[in-house]
């Protein structure tokens, strides 16, 4: 019995240093303390142990040895969250077939891409990272965290909604490229059906193992019963069904998004948010009565048909009415600039500062099921914090630090100056190799 | 019977003379107690600045208004000129994807025949936008491999092409090789310079000159007989005769120090686009005198060693070694973001009056039109924007929009559709 009791406490202690190994301690002091959620603070320190938000407040002191950052005429900001990504993956459609539930990014994760590290620049510490839009469903997508220089098992955000990519209209119809196979469906009818079809069968597939369980447990089950065949694409399927993965649906035209929000309902499975949704604002109404979120571009639009009425008003405007909004970048590029997007819906829109900011943080949290950790300052969630010169919704600002879990992943000071010094050395070097020749 | 019609001309005359004096008395309008920023000069707080008009007569603070002139309150708002894109496909591409709409690339290497504002739509749906954003003139460029045509500088109002086209050419165009961005691409094909690029275009050059002597001597001597018609050639006449620069769309520091090296070599008058990794070759840019235009602030750096802020600090690092610039959107349905790249700029270390000049008058000095166009000044055209802050700044929202001494509906598309909309409840 002690040994169990020795082992046991072992073991959890060991889950705790596995659980909180990641969290650092650090101390931000004196910055203008944008919270998001709980109004502004001048002049605050936030003080983070393991990772987490201790304390936020004015005149917090530091235990011995803790690490400081100097905030003084800096914002301090949650970092940063892009719901709607491709980042840190070596593949993202598996275009082979149309309908590949089963395929998972968690699969094919790339910590090394270079735009994690982008990210950072831009103060983002989350996305939403997820598999393309060419087909009507994609496969399963997963939420990470910018760790950069960190294996890929330690960057999932396990706390995260199971998400399961759609995609309506011209990508999966194929409309803009040539493919040497013409592919079902190739109109926005069969991309309906085609999903209608393959919910029938998982709803299909999960009855015969209820009927197989069902016989299996009864006092006249026979040896000779033989279960269904397991199959992985139903599964995930059944998992939409079961309520344990919800969908993220890639759609522009205001129409496909009815007509999807319908097909959710008479399938039974559950839609949290729409992918770039151009047109939300013409059925900001319908959005609002069904609490089903848009993560949208704020103004990037016109690239092709299904964009041309995307006007850079749609993300203020369906704010307004009450939707539930958020900025992403879908590019490795756009996502080191998400606030001076936020600022935009200020011009387009005449969102308020602090709704502006939400844009790109508590937001996409709620739609990815991570508002307990991450999206804004508070005490209790993770210490994910971003750090700009300048007000965040200035044109004129530049994200200076970047933090996750307490941890200083991008520091721009840090930055210049190893800049530098690999400067002078290679101007030395060359200087020697010149003197050599002389 | 000639009587009468003698007097009925007569009459015609009269009424057309009387109608004809009435539109010549000048139409005045004063801009009143707006903090004016001429971009030129300093900043003038409470100023007026008087339109004659479609052209600036004053700009000021003690100005006297004409009695019969309008009068513009803007008390609290910012006055400043007309923005200019240098470089972008505005007008010449409606949807990216949809080939039918686009205009501004052509097949073929040698294209130095197309006149980008020959394919201008005026009616474009992206014009009305770039203008409410304070955008009122825009170098509308093609695009392509090696010559690629000739751009014009269009100012963002009117009903025909015509209407809209300033100045045409402004410059012949020519692209160097980009550095391949992605890591499969540049493992697919090996690092291109421009080298054989430039042994191409001296060929052409010295082709040019052939045929331009030619066609000179044989207008002096009947006996002589004239040179088949060129297309290429005869386009390329004028810049060979150092009359219409050339702009080259010119990327890594190599092929930028080639492509000074070059445009030296051939005595021809040269602007650079692109330029991204010109920071490490700023010197040589600044000796060579020639101006640049940057392409989109939003974009990577070419080259993951050029660190992340590349493209972020090349303005910092060529207005120190002295070179002129201009910012661009090159983008038709994005041309209304031109002012955010001149702050991404300032965010990172150029000087604020220097990144606004970079979309004001340093474009209008580099197509050689800053004596009509590109800052508040007595004499200029009257393209002037009311804003109620910082005009690169995104919070800030745009006013009233002026060009050629014209009020400007800012109603776009973005505004039609919302409004639209709005009425559904």
């Amino acid at each position: 019995m002690r040994k169990i009791i020795i082992f046991s406490s072992i073991f959890f202690c060991m889950l705790f240093i596995t659980i909180f190994a990641s969290g650092q301690d650090l101390l931000i002091k004196n910055g203008t303390i944008l919270t998001v959620t709980n109004g502004t603070i001048q002049k605050g320190d936030i003080l983070i142990v393991g990772g987490i938000i201790k304390k936020i407040g004015k005149d917090i002191e530091a235990p011995e040895g803790m690490k400081i950052i100097d905030a003084s005429g800096k914002y301090v900001i949650p970092g940063i969250i892009d719901s709607h990504t491709h980042i840190a993956l070596s593949a993202g459609n598996e275009s082979s077939e149309a309908i590949t539930p089963e395929v998972r990014v968690r699969d094919v994760l790339n910590a090394e891409d270079p735009s994690i590290y982008t990210a950072l620049t831009g103060g983002v510490t989350m996305v939403h990272t997820m598999h393309g839009s060419g087909n009507p469903i994609g496969g399963q997508n997963i939420v990470l965290k910018m760790k950069w220089g960190r294996p890929a098992e330690e960057i999932i955000v396990n706390e995260a909604y199971r998400t399961l990519k759609f995609a309506l209209g011209e990508n999966p119809k194929r409309s803009n490229f040539f493919t040497p196979v013409v592919r079902y469906p190739q109109s926005r009818m069969g991309v309906n059906a085609i999903i209608r079809r393959e919910f029938m069968k998982a709803k299909n597939y999960m009855e015969q193992w209820e009927r197989y369980e069902k016989a299996k447990n009864s006092k006249k089950s026979s040896i000779l019963l033989i279960p269904p065949r397991k199959d992985l694409r139903m599964e995930a399927l059944a998992d939409m069904f079961r309520g344990k993965m919800i969908a993220r649906c890639h759609a522009y035209r205001a129409d496909e998004i009815l007509e999807f929000i319908k097909l959710s309902k008479e399938l039974g499975f559950k839609v949290v948010c729409f992918e770039h949704a151009s047109e939300a604002f013409k059925i900001a109404k319908e959005l609002e009565e069904e609490e089903i979120g848009i993560s949208v571009f704020l103004d990037n639009w016109a690239y092709k048909v299904e964009a041309y009425d995307g006007i850079a008003y749609n993300a203020g405007y369906c704010t307004k009415k009450g939707v539930l909004v958020s900025l992403n970048s879908d590019s490795s590029e756009r996502i080191r600039r998400l606030f001076n997007d936020a600022a935009k819906a200020m011009k387009y829109g005449g969102l308020s500062e602090e709704a502006a900011l939400k844009l790109i943080t508590i937001n996409p949290a709620l739609q990815l099921g991570t508002e307990k950790i991450a999206g804004s300052l508070e005490v209790g969630k993770h210490g994910d914090i971003a750090i700009f010169n300048e007000h965040p919704l200035s044109a004129y600002t530049r994200c200076d630090v970047t933090i996750i879990e307490g941890e200083i992943y991008f520091d721009r000071a840090q930055y210049l100056k190893e800049r530098e010094e690999m400067e002078k050395k290679k101007a030395e070097e060359e200087k020697k190799k010149r003197g050599g020749k002389k | 019977m000639k009587k009468k019609v003698i007097i009925f001309t007569a009459l015609l005359i009269l009424i057309s003379l009387f109608v004809f004096s009435q539109e010549k008395s000048p139409k005045f309008t004063a801009i009143k107690g707006a903090t004016i920023i001429p971009v030129v000069g300093e900043d003038i707080p409470e100023g007026i600045i008087l339109i004659k008009d479609n052209m600036i007569e004053a700009v000021g603070k003690d100005i006297t208004i004409p009695s019969e002139a309008k009068i513009i309150d803007a008390q609290g708002l910012f006055v400043y000129p007309g923005m200019i894109d240098a470089l972008c496909y505005i007008g010449l591409a409606e949807i990216g994807s949809l080939r039918s709409t686009v205009d501004y690339r052509e097949t073929g290497r040698i294209n130095p025949q197309l006149r980008t504002v020959e394919a201008l739509r005026p009616d474009s749906v992206h014009i009305p936008i770039a203008r409410a954003n304070g955008i009122t003139a825009a170098l509308v460029a093609p695009s392509g491999s090696l010559i690629t045509g000739q751009s014009g500088l269009i100012k963002l109002f009117g009903w025909t092409p015509d209407e809209m086209v300033i100045k045409s050419p402004v410059a012949m165009h020519i692209e160097f090789p980009r550095i391949p961005r992605r890591r499969r691409e540049r493992e697919a094909r090996p690092l291109e310079d421009s080298s054989k690029q430039i042994e191409e275009l001296k060929k052409i050059l010295n082709d040019v000159r052939y045929y331009g002597k030619g066609k000179q001597a044989a207008q002096k001597r009947l006996l002589l007989s004239h040179p088949d018609f060129d297309e290429s050639l005869e386009s390329l006449l004028p810049v060979v005769k150092s009359e219409l620069p050339v702009m080259i769309s010119v990327h890594a520091d190599k092929d930028i120090k080639a492509a000074i090296k070059f445009v030296k070599e051939e005595k021809l008058k040269a602007i650079f686009f692109g330029v991204e990794q010109a920071w490490r070759v700023a010197e040589d840019l600044g000796k060579a005198g020639i101006p640049v235009i940057f392409g989109p602030l939003y974009d990577m750096p070419q080259k993951w060693e050029d660190g992340y802020d590349g493209i972020f600090r090349n303005p910092v690092v060529l207005h120190k070694a002295g070179v002129k610039f201009a910012f661009s959107s090159r983008s038709s349905t994005l041309a209304k973001d031109l002012p955010y790249h001149a702050s991404k700029a300032a965010a990172f270390g150029l000087d604020r009056k220097e990144a606004l000049k970079a979309v004001t008058i340093y474009p209008a000095e580099i197509f050689g039109v800053d004596k009509i166009m590109g800052s508040l000044e007595r004499g200029k055209v009257a393209n002037i924007v009311l804003a109620d802050g910082d005009i690169l700044e995104q919070r800030t929202n745009i006013k009233r929009v002026f060009i050629d001494g014209k009020e400007m509906d800012l109603s776009n598309k973005y505004t039609e559709l919302l409004e639209k909309f709005k009425k559904r409840n």
